[in-house]
């Protein structure tokens, strides 16, 4: 095969019939307030462990919305739950408990955090 | 629906196209990408159709490129654009044709600024006169060289050699239709259709007796996509856009991939090269390519003209099954013999894609 110098980059499409959102319809009953996220990003830019990690409370919400599970399961431990980004949060989203909600979901669906 | 009400809703996807006396202002690149389309264009529109067409001697890239990778600013580009129109004016024809997609959206672009913004345009031609002393006057009608191919398309059909028919089974040839996405995805009521339901393929498809398919990524870009090829390393990007529009398409089995842009035809004929070379697949019948033209390669296979004067050698993806199909004799040993009689040389044999 001739050298191209690149590859074919992988397809970012998500199919919602493979992706089943398990860990959103759980999480979305455990805490309703997921569904005013707005994806502002808030809660990233004042998260501790973002800091010092790739972290980021507004892709972990996503992820979940998304049903991107393993990316979910390889992200949501990271959290320090020290509960700045509930204090910052423009919507009111009680994001500690929807944290802890997405750690129950987890253990739930039988995936290992 | 009622038919006169969706007569009604079809009436505010189109568009005006003149009839005669076109500007015509070439793309930079289609004459490397596929040498002849423009030439076909032209000798169908004067010859054929005996319109009244100038091209410039002094016409310049419109910088289209540039403007879209950022390396050339928007100020600069708009006074190159003036200068294309000035020399449209000196010539004294008022209908603009540009060959290119990107090069149609952009004077698209640029006459909605100035429309929105007078003193911009101002301004331009401020530049303008400073740098080359010229003044211009905007076009009467702007129309992409496909929307001039489809106004004519019923005409080309009454001249036909070839319909878009199986010669020897009599079906109907199935065709995809990919369209460039600065023909109507900027501005949508300046393309036939608009960006949701673009007609300017499908309509020649059908006038010359073909059957255009729909598969599911149909309005995807193909790739080309300027950022996405420029740099190497992007290119990833690229083939993978073509390559989601491949996998969609195939399973319909298209005899065809008709397109209207500089960009679109090249990359979906040579990413099926690349793809078969990465990953071992193909997408046509037996193990070779699906073919893929421009819509005056495809004019040109209409009226009878020689496949190998229309250029259709340069292509990766073979395109005699297709002519096999149409019932078009062609001769296999002066498919490398150039215009003026030299032999071009064979090009190398891919290790996956099968070519003729």
């Amino acid at each position: 095969m001739p050298d191209f110098g690149y590859k074919i980059a992988k397809d970012r499409q998500i199919d919602y019939d493979e992706n089943k959102r398990l860990i959103f319809s759980e999480v979305a009953a455990w805490e309703p307030s997921i569904y005013r996220c707005i994806s502002c990003g808030t809660c990233a830019a004042t998260c501790s462990a973002g800091q010092y990690t790739d972290y980021s409370l507004r892709k972990l919400i996503l992820l979940v919305k998304r049903g991107e599970e393993q990316e979910v399961i390889t992200n949501v431990s990271k959290c320090l739950l020290c509960g700045k980004c509930q204090l910052a949060c423009p919507m009111g989203v009680n994001t500690r408990n929807l944290i802890l909600g997405i750690q129950n979901a987890v253990k739930k669906t039988t995936y290992a955090v | 629906m009622l038919q006169e009400g969706k007569q009604a809703l079809w009436k505010e996807y189109q568009k005006e196209i003149a009839d005669n006396r076109y500007f015509y202002v070439r793309s930079c690149v289609r004459q490397n990408f596929f040498p002849a389309s423009e030439a076909t264009f032209l000798k169908i529109i004067t010859e054929e159709l005996g319109k009244d067409i100038y091209e410039h001697p002094s016409h310049t890239s419109c910088s289209g490129i540039g403007y879209h990778t950022d390396v050339i600013p928007f100020e600069t580009t708009m006074t190159m654009v003036a200068r294309q129109f000035a020399l449209m004016t000196e010539a004294g024809y008022p209908n603009l044709v540009p060959s290119c997609i990107t090069s149609f959206g952009l004077y698209t672009e640029v006459l909605d600024t100035w429309h929105h913004f007078p003193e911009v345009e101002a301004r331009v031609r401020e530049h303008l006169r400073k740098a080359t002393g010229r003044e211009f006057e905007k076009p009467a009608n702007i129309a992409h060289a496909s929307d001039i191919i489809f106004k004519l398309r019923n005409e080309i059909a009454a001249k036909a050699k070839h319909k878009l028919v199986n010669h020897i089974t009599g079906k109907t040839l199935r065709g995809v239709e990919h369209i460039g996405c600065h023909y109507s995805k900027m501005f949508p009521q300046k393309g036939i259709g608009g960006a949701e339901y673009p007609y300017v393929l499908i309509g020649m498809i059908e006038a010359w007796g073909g059957e255009v398919v729909d598969y599911p990524e149909r309005r995807h870009c193909c790739g080309f996509g300027f950022r996405q090829y420029l740099v190497k390393a992007n290119r990833g990007y690229s083939v993978a856009s073509s390559k989601k529009k491949f996998e969609s398409m195939e399973p319909y089995k298209p005899d065809f991939i008709l397109t209207n842009c500089p960009g679109c035809p090249y990359f979906l004929d040579r990413w099926q090269y690349a793809i078969a070379e990465m990953e071992g697949t193909t997408y046509g019948e037996n193990g070779m390519g699906i073919p893929v033209l421009t819509y005056e390669e495809l004019a040109g296979l209409v009226l009878g003209y020689d496949p190998w004067d229309l250029g259709l050698q340069v292509h990766q993806v073979s395109v005699e099954p297709l002519l096999d199909k149409m019932g078009i004799s062609y001769n296999p040993s002066s498919k490398y013999v150039g215009k003026n009689g030299k032999f071009l040389g064979v090009p190398f044999k891919p290790n996956t894609l099968k070519v003729c």
